[in-house]
């Protein structure tokens, strides 16, 4: 046996003696030599000078593979494509001198001579271009009327139990709302407050140039009530909670669960989505009703910090010019929008087919999604209430 | 076939012993794997059949013993020679293993494209060949692994393994979840692929029909080491409780027959 060192890397038979082919002419008849070691670690040089070689006035090629040192299935290949394509243009091509144990490497790669696709044809034309906008404009539809059957099929196995609460799964339940809730507290809070000191310290910079800072109370109360704290809450439990579902739900399908519970006539609806997005729905104002207390208590600080106004003033200026509608206001969406983001993050994670890269991309799209309809339902909102006056 | 001042052992195994915390697996276990012949590891469920086939491959450690493969002691090898061997060696995992992002002509690819410098044209031309060796039909090259039956996504797995035409192939129950009739074509494919390849194949298996059909030797796992290793008539003739009741059980003694 050779010793280690002899074997040097990065291939221990190859590199003393690099694949070579060596074109002569007698006469008529070409004769192409291969020497060398025709493994695949070495051959692109091969390659290129027998798939660029053009044999003139010649009848007939021979390949002399007598002094072939080793061949593997892609040395193999080289010649035997190179002898094909010869004979396709109607030159007699034929090896000779070959070595017995060539001989039945170069017959079976002869036998597996077939084209392969790679990959699945696309092409990057301009219809192609708008046929996929088209495609991707009529999928949105489809999607949004299979997210509204969603909701239905929700809301009916929502009404079977409560029609029959002795079905409702508590466990899960009470385990999102922790998941969801509880733990995502704390963060909440933090973000909440610093949007609460941003705004006043931003409001008291602009506001002063009047003379009217005082107003920065007002502009911190009813802003943070109104919108931001809810749309702050919503957005960062989709990010946290409805991303999260779709990846639990999406590895779930991959591993055939859900198929295992239908076939144990246990409804993945009820199992799997009714506990998650009641908990969101559950939790989603107490998160709203933190993020909006923090949101004043950072707008209190500030105030206090940059304009002197201290607490009790802060406190009176609140109780005497913000109206407890802003606050309704914002509470009054929080139960749409976890709606909305329980849905999305687990029809998302239903729609998982095939490999973990799908739970990835649907796991993104669950939560572009849902911070877009957020945004979208808020707007709806807005209106309303301007409508409505309230 | 093979005249006996010819055969090298390409692995050799001594004293091996492996485990995870205080359970042990492995025991003094010593294995000999030669040159061009097909090797079939069996034994009971949890006898550390694929623990010893990661051992070799060094995605485990182990606690002590040592590994060689061609003649190298993997414990010591530098970061270098160690790749220079593991391209030496190809393995098909139990499901297959395919990275389900790539195309399974890509994913035939990716050892070219990772460790060697060839045009794309060639290797293009090449996972074609790997494709048709293997018996997948031409279009299967740009399915993903997803779109594949279990028996294909086996072939795409073994045409990936042979992608640097390694001289040793393991292969982790490469005929579990084959129909028999797919599992006999697999077979005939290691056996095909082994003649003209000049492979060496280390095979755990619990497939009695394909133990009898391709193996040259046999290596019993149980007690924590190798308790025989030989061709089938001496594992026939081994008078262990386990062997003789896995060879001489009622599915053994129809496939001795069927095979006879
Ligand atoms: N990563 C690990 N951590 C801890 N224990 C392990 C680990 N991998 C395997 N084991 C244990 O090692 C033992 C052998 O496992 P192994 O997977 O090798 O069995 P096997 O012989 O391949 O069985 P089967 O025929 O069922 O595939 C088992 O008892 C298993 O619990
Ligand atoms: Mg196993």
């Amino acid at each position: 046996m050779t010793q280690a060192q002899d074997r040097g890397p990065p291939f221990p038979q190859g590199l003393t003696e690099p694949a070579v082919i060596q074109f002569s002419q007698t006469g008529s008849i070409c004769t192409a030599s291969a020497r060398g070691q025709w493994t695949i670690s070495g051959l692109a040089e091969p390659d290129m000078a027998l798939r660029h070689w053009q044999p003139e006035k010649t009848q007939k090629v021979v390949f002399d593979l007598g002094t072939l040192a080793r061949q593997d299935t892609a040395g193999a290949w080289i010649l035997h494509r190179a002898r094909r394509d010869l004979r396709s243009k109607g030159i007699d091509a034929e090896y000779t001198n070959v070595q017995s144990e060539h001989a039945a490497l170069l017959a079976r790669v002869g036998m597996n001579d077939q084209p392969a696709a790679i990959e699945p044809p696309r092409s990057g034309t301009l219809l192609m271009a708008l046929s996929e906008i088209g495609r991707g404009v009529s999928e949105a539809f489809m999607e949004g009327r299979a997210l509204l059957g969603f909701l239905g099929l929700t809301m009916a196995t929502l009404g079977r139990t409560i029609a029959n609460p002795s079905s409702m799964r508590w466990t899960p339940l009470i385990y999102h709302m922790e998941a969801i809730g509880l733990n995502a507290a704390p963060i909440v809070a933090l973000i909440s407050f610093l949007i609460g000191v941003v705004l006043a310290y931003q409001g008291a910079t602009q506001l002063r140039q009047f003379g009217t800072e005082i107003f920065t109370v007002e502009l911190v109360a009813i802003s943070v009530l109104r919108e931001i704290g809810i749309l702050l809450t919503a957005i960062m439990v989709a990010g946290r909670s409805g991303s999260a579902f779709t990846a639990q739900i999406g590895s779930m399908k991959l591993n055939e669960e859900i198929d295992a519970m239908r076939t144990l006539a246990l409804d993945p609806v009820e199992m799997l989505v009714l506990p998650r997005v009641l908990a969101v729905i559950l939790v989603l104002p107490m998160l709203g009703f933190i993020s909006d207390m923090m949101g004043l208590f950072g707008g209190g600080v500030m105030c206090w910090l940059v304009l002197d106004i201290n607490p009790a003033l802060f406190l009176q200026r609140l109780h005497e010019w913000v109206p407890l509608a802003h606050f309704w206001v914002g509470l009054i969406k929080a139960p749409f929008f976890a709606l909305m983001i329980g849905l999305i993050g687990c029809y998302e994670g239903l729609q998982v087919e095939g490999s973990a890269e799908s739970v990835g991309r649907l796991t993104t799209k669950s939560v572009v999604e849902a911070i877009f309809m957020v945004l979208v339902l808020d707007g709806v909102f807005s209106i309303f209430f301007a409508v409505i006056k309230f | 076939m093979r005249d006996a001042s010819k055969i090298e052992s390409v692995i050799s195994i001594r004293g091996l012993r492996t485990g995870f915390g205080d359970h042990i697996i492995h025991d003094a276990l010593n294995l000999d794997v030669f040159r061009g012949e097909v090797l079939g590891i069996v034994g009971g469920s949890g006898t550390g059949k694929s623990v010893l086939l990661r051992t070799i491959i060094v995605l485990n450690r182990p606690l002590s013993g040592t590994i060689r493969v061609f003649g190298q002691d993997m414990a010591n090898l530098s970061a270098t020679e160690r790749l220079a061997i593991e391209r030496r060696w190809g393995v098909l995992f139990q499901n297959g293993a395919l990275f389900s992002s790539m195309t399974v002509a890509q994913n035939i690819m990716v050892p070219m494209r990772e460790h060697l410098a060839l045009p794309d044209a060639l290797m293009n031309e090449i996972a074609a060949m790997k494709i048709a060796m293997v018996g997948l039909p031409p279009d299967a090259g740009a399915k993903y692994p997803s779109e594949l039956s279990g028996g294909m996504r086996k072939r795409a797995g073994l045409a990936r393994a042979l992608a640097l035409d390694p001289e040793i192939v393991f292969l982790d129950e490469p005929t579990v979840g084959l129909d028999p009739i797919g599992a006999a074509a697999f077979d005939a494919l290691i056996r095909d692929m082994r003649e003209a390849l000049d492979l060496t194949v280390f095979m755990v298996t619990h497939d009695l029909d394909s133990l009898h059909a391709i193996c040259d030797r046999i290596a019993v796992l149980a007690e924590k080491h190798v308790i025989v290793a030989g061709g089938m008539d001496a594992i026939l003739n081994c008078d262990h409780a386990w062997v003789r009741e896995y060879f001489h059980g009622p599915r053994g003694r129809a496939a001795v027959q069927a095979n006879r």
